[in-house]
């Protein structure tokens, strides 16, 4: 007969076998999960909504090596940050345009804004705006000086700029224009008004 | 008397940079011990007890492994890693390893120091680190394992001579000049004689090479009969040797004299000439040393001008122009890279700085506009300042309005020669980490578009008027100190 004791173990083990098996399956299916989320590049935020409201976006110009500023009607959210990330898109859609003053890749975008307390803010590129750059200090520093100037202009309180490509620092933009370091708004704000003279 | 408060920050820094630069260096006559291996390069001083010369066993030992020591009445023992031994003071029998190992001359120990002969080490470390040593005795310096600089020599015969030194490690010697010499002292380089002590070249102006060795340094010599500039390149692995071809004229025979010490690459030469028993000449203009930066090189090409031309190319052939037109206006002009190297910004920075450069110049060049552009720091958020230490990223700020007159200056001076020119505040590096006055010029496509780029007479163009403009200003540039 066999002892109520082993009995009882095999019982035991069996129960475990079984919940680790429950376990893996869970496990599989939530790494399956993952994956195709990952490759799901569908937009997952609605467009923009939100009053329309007359903005003024400061606009590169390769021809006359400045900016040069441009009103435009944009729908904007009610965020601070939300606002902030619309207002470069749109002016992103102009540099994208064909016949564009200062013509960036079409893949170029605006990964996300941060607005941090105290006036700083941090905009993250996505790869394609970087490596697709046009080599240049002229150019990139037109484009530095855009990004920069419109957000400070329409979104009150900010008082350094910070640029990144893909979350992680990188040393230039395209070879030129220095990207460690944090740009000061009334900095660039005289380097635009200098350039515009 | 002068409260401590009243003295000035920079008073106070200054001397203690003196004091501690004093403390630091040994005295010229100071017996030293160097040695060299792939741990750590270091350097002992020696001390001479009964007419031998003695150093620290501990002290050797220390700066490779674990080390311990104590002394027991006359007995002095150390354990190295693994390794045990026993010396006995006014002995010459020590024990490592339970082996005897007999000492030229006895053991000694003071305040619980145990000294070994000099001479001694060839035999003795081995038996502690288990590997070969190679000691050049009479110059002191030990080599551990099989650690080595080697150096080539190779003359170019040219206009003037240049003299390349290529090295098989980088290297940062002081450089000297005394009348008809160039010398090289190697301190922490593990550097060893080339196939011969001493190469002859046949040529009027350079003509000779000599390798010596002593009190734990070695040094290279250049014999020459005109002033001699050192330029560094390739990483620190190249040093070229040229004749200066602006110096003042030598008198008597003699080249330019007056010694500068130039560690980091800066040239040498150039000092006030010394008349030998004829009438002193009036003075010589003061020479100013210029950094001319081509931007990108090596592994980073820059810009893309067209599908076969890249920007270091185009900024390297516009730098060497522009070093001959300043050179034709009596500056000194160091070349942060001659050939096709890589250099990070912080490196050409720090060289730049460590020059005492009175200007720095780099040069861009792009496919898009037309003409050139200056561009001055426009400088980052910076960090507060520590005492008298400049943040980093905004090291150029006193310099700065120099650096915008010198841009203005520029900028006058392409108008002058017809060439279109812009300026503008741009968040370039290195430009803000120069505590010189620095700007970058970009170059652009001329009328012929971007065929222009690396043209020479449009270059040509392009650094004659720079070279105008800096000398222009001259008066408003510090000489190097």
């Amino acid at each position: 007969m066999i002892p109520r004791h082993l009995m009882i173990g095999v019982a035991v083990m069996f129960v475990i076998v079984l919940s680790m098996g429950f376990y893996l399956r869970h496990l599989s299916r939530a790494a399956a999960e993952m994956q195709r989320l990952a490759a799901d590049t569908r937009p997952v935020a609605p467009p923009a909504v939100g009053p329309t409201e007359t903005v003024t976006l400061y606009v590169a110009d390769d021809d006359a090596g400045a900016l040069r500023s441009q009103p435009a009607q944009i729908p904007l959210p009610g965020g601070r940050q939300q606002r902030a990330e619309e207002l470069l898109r749109a002016l992103l859609r102009i540099y994208q345009q064909p016949d564009s003053p200062h013509p960036l890749a079409p893949t170029a975008d605006i990964r996300s804004i941060y607005l941090i307390d105290p006036g700083a803010a941090v905009i993250d590129l996505n790869a394609a705006f970087a490596d697709q750059h046009r080599s240049s200090i002229l150019g990139e520093q037109l484009t530095v000086n855009s990004l920069v100037e419109t957000l400070a202009f329409n979104v009150p309180g900010i008082n350094r700029v910070r640029i990144l490509v893909e979350g992680d620092t990188r040393e230039t933009l395209a070879g030129h224009a220095d990207l460690t370091e944090f740009f000061d708004i009334s900095a660039v704000g005289q380097a635009v008004t200098q350039a515009a003279q | 008397m002068l409260p401590a408060t009243t003295i000035p920050t920079r008073t106070l820094a200054a001397a203690l940079t003196v004091l501690v630069f004093l403390a630091a260096v040994p005295a010229a006559d100071e017996a030293r011990l160097s040695i060299y291996s792939s741990v750590a390069t270091y350097t002992l001083p020696v001390t001479t007890r009964t007419g031998r010369e003695y150093v620290g066993l501990l002290e050797v030992l220390e700066p490779l492994g674990r080390v311990s020591s104590s002394a027991e009445g006359r007995h002095w023992k150390l354990r190295y890693n693994n390794v045990d031994s026993d010396f006995v003071a006014g002995r010459t029998r020590a024990k490592i390893r339970g082996r005897d190992l007999d000492l030229p001359a006895p053991f000694l120990i003071e305040n619980s120091r145990g000294l070994v002969p000099v001479s001694s080490l060839g035999t003795l470390l081995p038996r502690f680190l288990g590997n070969p040593v190679n000691f050049h005795e009479a110059a002191r310096r030990l080599f551990i394992g099989d650690i080595a600089t080697q150096v080539t020599a190779q003359l170019d015969a040219s206009t003037p001579p240049r003299l390349v030194l290529n090295f098989s490690a980088p290297v940062n010697p002081t450089i000297s000049t005394e009348p008809g010499k160039l010398r090289m002292v190697f301190t922490r380089e593990p550097l060893v004689p080339p196939g011969s002590q001493s190469l002859s070249f046949d040529n009027a102006i350079i003509s000779q090479a000599t390798f010596s060795e002593s009190n734990g340094t070695a040094e290279l010599t250049i014999a020459a009969s005109a002033p001699l500039m050192a330029s560094f390149s390739n990483n620190a692995r190249t040093i070229t040797v040229s004749a200066a071809s602006q110096g003042p004229p030598p008198v008597g025979g003699a080249s330019t004299p007056g010694e500068t010490s130039a560690p980091g690459g800066m040239p040498a030469g150039g000092g006030t000439p010394v008349a030998g028993g004829t009438p002193a000449p009036p003075p010589a203009p003061r020479r100013i040393l210029a950094v001319v930066d081509p931007a990108h090189g090596g592994t980073e090409r820059g810009a893309a001008l067209t599908d076969t031309l890249a920007e270091k190319n185009v900024t390297l052939g516009f730098a060497r122009l522009l070093r001959h037109e300043l050179e034709q206006r009596g500056f000194s002009v160091m070349l942060l890279r001659d050939g096709d190297d890589t250099l990070t910004l912080d490196q050409r920075a720090g060289t730049a700085n460590a020059a005492h450069a009175a200007i720095y110049i780099s040069l861009h060049a792009a496919s898009q506009g037309s003409g050139a552009r200056v561009y001055t720091a426009l400088l980052p958020r910076e960090g507060p300042d520590k005492g008298p230490f400049h943040a980093w990223n905004a090291a150029q700020a006193p310099a700065l309005l120099t650096s915008q007159n010198v841009a203005a200056a520029v900028l006058g001076e392409m108008q002058k020669h017809q060439l279109p020119a812009r300026g503008y505040p741009a968040s370039l590096r290195p430009l803000n980490n120069l505590l010189m006055p620095a700007l970058a010029v970009e170059l652009a496509p001329g009328p012929n578009g971007v065929s222009d780029l690396p043209s020479a007479n449009y270059q040509q163009k392009a650094a004659a008027a720079i070279a105008d403009a800096v000398s222009s200003v001259r008066d408003r540039l510090g000489a190097q100190p």
